[in-house]
């Protein structure tokens, strides 16, 4: 299950944000005539119909394997997230069909009807998200067995943020690397500039609103889940001025940190806003009620190192544009860009590893642990194993697939670019 | 009327939809495994121009379905995952490849037939045998469920010639949708002919196999055979799915491609209005009701209203992506 949802967010996340991004770059072209952001536009297309074929079937997977792996939790609880999942699959039905049209449709139905197919696919994408995340809501810190309690569950207007926010972020910051990493190699590439002036507003404004969102889900932890908020942080004992630890190593038999950078009542204001509020600590709760403390501090510490790290990098890009009026271009900018890309996806997936151990030993917070759910279906391991596999082929063949794409792409793109070369010069 | 026959009542159309369309592109996948003779090449791109553009939507009605069955039945949607976990996870596994070989295949045409053209029609050709299974195993009676618990392993109920013979009726049933839906939505008249020819054969196929799977019903399955030839409308029933059959068979043979189209799809519906008939009252024959193991009334009401809320999105877009995709030729063009 783990697997295939690891795999699963990552095609998932592209999948809300690249139909963005290919709507977007079908405005400027209808606005700009400009042929580049129409080459553009088809290119996401097709990055977007291999990763949304991917995420269709690895979605119907998981709908199965809720009940393959968790049959008593879908028992007990499918009344309390079916609702969600409905409306998910509605949301899911409207993108495939819209997919199907924009994908094949161009020239078959006018044009504005083919843009307002892209737009449906972008905000369906979207919708399905935002129900999928309620679910993860409900199992964080249930609003109650009522269905509809259930859907909107303390936590849920902080998770959806999150987690919409993290889609675009991550796809848009891998956008930014990728075209940094062709203009490396050929500066003279004016499609991948475009598709770097396309993508780079998208990664720097969420990089800057991520963490104000991370901020509030902090500070809702503190009140709603304070053992999470504890583990998160590797927070020992109870007590006001809590430092926060950047980095190290923590001892959970001592409380102690080995190697952390300590900041003085940090942790208690950025849990209360007060530099000596009192910040629960892990010791304020039986020890049989504990996530996997490392795990998910480690997690945790990778998700906000490269969050700090992209927002500290849209601030500079910012900075520069303002200076110089232009985006940011040449070598050290690109390897830059090239360096940071992945930390999106780093993040995403850290953060999602952060909300799952931190779940655990609960499966529903407070109302079932993950070892009452388990199928006692005795060969757990061979399905695990064999979904593992899958999993790793489909990851490694949707990679190669869309490195070839993008250097196909460039190939086209030169040699078009050559016979119509005295054409651009003019 | 109660609302567990509503929710019931929609998962029966959403599973029919499924197949009418998801399983004509499982069949498209079979043919395309079998393609032969001099326009083999030209058989596959007809069949990759057919399912493009739709696969993606018609294969949502089967998430639709699991998603009204765990929140509409939660106790039967456990019992069933539990009873069923192999035949299940390996349908999954069908489901992965042939959709992601399909897409993969389609962006790469150069190499992509090469590549991942087998994988598409190898999976597309054992996931409906295993639907078939697993359907033929929830009907046989030999899944038993006490308190909630599944007493009778994981094997046995599906591992058995009367799933298998539907398995096979399902996958003969596929291949004839696809073959005779392919008729009108090729423009070609020789390839017209292919597929005509492949959709006689399928239909032969399709009595066989059904012809088996009703004798093998009387060990293999005793609920459904009772039921299938006892109730009052067992025998009206039996002559109007027959009826629908010879016309398929008829039509095809006169090429009159459309009728045929039209009456497949009703044979098609008949049948699995035949299967959840004689189903019901279970889910799982012969421990799982509808009614015992439906969800609170509260909940079933929320999911129609659901259900109710999304069609009218739905039915629009559904029909746009149809009526830009799949406009039959005027049988004149060549």
């Amino acid at each position: 299950m783990g697997i295939s949802l690891a795999f699963h967010i990552v095609f998932a996340a592209a999948g809300v944000a690249l139909p963005a991004l290919m709507v977007l770059a079908d405005i400027y072209h209808r606005r700009t005539r400009d042929p580049e952001f129409l080459l553009l536009s088809k290119q996401l297309a097709k990055g977007t119909s291999i990763l949304f074929a991917v995420g269709a079937v690895s979605g119907t997977v998981l709908s199965f394997e809720l009940g393959l792996l968790w049959p008593h939790f879908m028992g007990r609880f499918g009344e309390s997230i079916g609702l969600p999942f409905a409306l998910e699959g509605f949301a899911f039905f409207t993108e495939a069909i819209f997919l199907g049209i924009y994908l094949y449709g161009r020239g078959k139905v006018s044009a504005g009807m083919h843009l307002t197919s892209g737009i449906a696919v972008a905000v369906s994408g979207a919708a399905s998200a935002f129900f999928v995340t309620l679910v993860s809501a409900f199992m964080n810190g249930p609003g109650g067995s009522d269905p509809i309690a259930a859907m909107v569950s303390p936590s849920w207007p902080y998770q959806v943020v999150h987690v919409l926010l993290s889609s675009y972020q991550a796809t848009a910051w891998a956008m930014v690397a990728i075209s940094a990493f062709i203009l490396l190699r050929n500066p003279k590439r004016t499609l991948h500039r475009k598709a770097l002036a396309l993508a780079l507003p998208m990664a720097c404004i969420t990089a800057l609103v991520q963490p104000l969102s991370g901020d509030r889900s902090a500070k809702h932890l503190t009140a709603a889940q304070p053992l999470k908020l504890a583990a998160l942080e590797a927070h020992m004992h109870t007590g006001g001025r809590a430092p926060l630890h950047i980095g190290g190593v923590p001892d959970l038999e001592t409380g102690e940190f080995h190697g952390a950078l300590a900041i003085p009542g940090g942790l208690s204001f950025l849990a209360h806003g007060d530099f000596d509020a009192t910040v629960t600590g892990l010791d304020a709760f039986p020890r049989a009620d504990w996530p996997p403390v490392i795990k998910v501090r480690t997690a945790f510490q990778v998700m906000v190192g490269a969050g700090s790290a992209m927002a500290l990098a849209a601030l500079v890009v910012i900075a520069a544009t303002v200076r110089r009026r232009r985006l940011p271009e040449g070598r050290r900018w690109m390897l830059a860009f090239v360096v940071l890309g992945p930390l999106g996806f780093v993040s995403l997936e850290a953060g999602w590893l952060v909300t799952e151990w931190g779940r655990q030993p609960w499966i529903v917070r407070g109302l079932m642990r993950t070892a009452e759910a388990v199928t006692e279906f005795p060969y757990k391991a061979a399905a695990f194993w064999l979904f593992t596999i899958v999993y790793l082929l489909l990851g490694v063949a949707v990679v190669y697939l869309l490195a070839k794409q993008i250097a196909a792409a460039d190939r086209s793109h030169e040699a078009s670019h050559e016979a119509t070369g005295s054409a651009h010069a003019a | 009327m109660p609302l567990e026959l509503l929710l019931a009542g929609a998962m029966g159309v959403a599973l029919c939809l499924y197949f009418l369309f998801g399983g004509a592109d499982f069949g498209g996948g079979v043919w395309d495994l079998l393609a032969s003779g001099p326009r083999a090449v030209d058989q596959r791109r007809a069949i990759a121009a057919a399912i493009g553009p739709v696969w993606e939507a018609n294969h949502v009605w089967l998430i639709l379905v699991v998603v009204l069955l765990f929140s509409g039945f939660p106790p039967a949607f456990a019992a069933i995952s539990v009873a069923l976990h192999v035949p299940l996870t390996l349908f999954l596994i069908g489901v992965v490849l042939r959709g992601s070989a399909f897409a993969f295949r389609a962006l790469d045409p150069s190499t992509g037939q090469k590549r991942f053209g087998l994988l598409f029609s190898m999976a597309s050709t054992i996931a409906p045998v295993l639907l078939g299974m697993i359907v033929g195993a929830l009907v046989s009676g030999n899944i038993r469920v006490q308190g909630g618990l599944v007493t009778t392993g994981f094997f046995a109920a599906w591992l058995a010639p009367f799933p298998i013979a539907i398995g096979l009726f399902s996958l003969a049933l596929c291949a004839l949708l696809a073959a005779t839906y392919l008729t009108v939505e090729t423009t070609d008249e020789a390839l017209r002919e292919d597929f005509r020819v492949r959709a006689l054969a399928a239909a032969v196929a399709v009595g066989l196999t059904a012809l088996a799977a009703f004798l093998l019903a009387g060990g293999g399955a005793p609920w459904v055979r009772r039921a299938l030839a006892a109730r009052p409308w067992s025998w009206p029933f039996h002559l109007l799915t027959g009826g629908a059959a010879v016309t398929v068979m008829v039509a095809l043979f006169t090429r009159r491609f459309r009728l045929a189209r039209v009456a497949v799809a009703a044979q098609t519906a008949l049948i699995l209005l035949g299967w959840v008939l004689a189903q019901y009252p279970y889910l799982v024959v012969p421990d799982v009701t509808l009614h015992g193991s439906a969800a609170s009334p509260r909940m079933q009401r929320l999911l129609l209203v659901a259900l109710a809320a999304g069609v009218p999105v739905l039915v629009p877009s559904l029909w746009l992506l149809f009526r830009v995709f799949k406009r039959s030729y005027p049988s004149s063009s060549s």
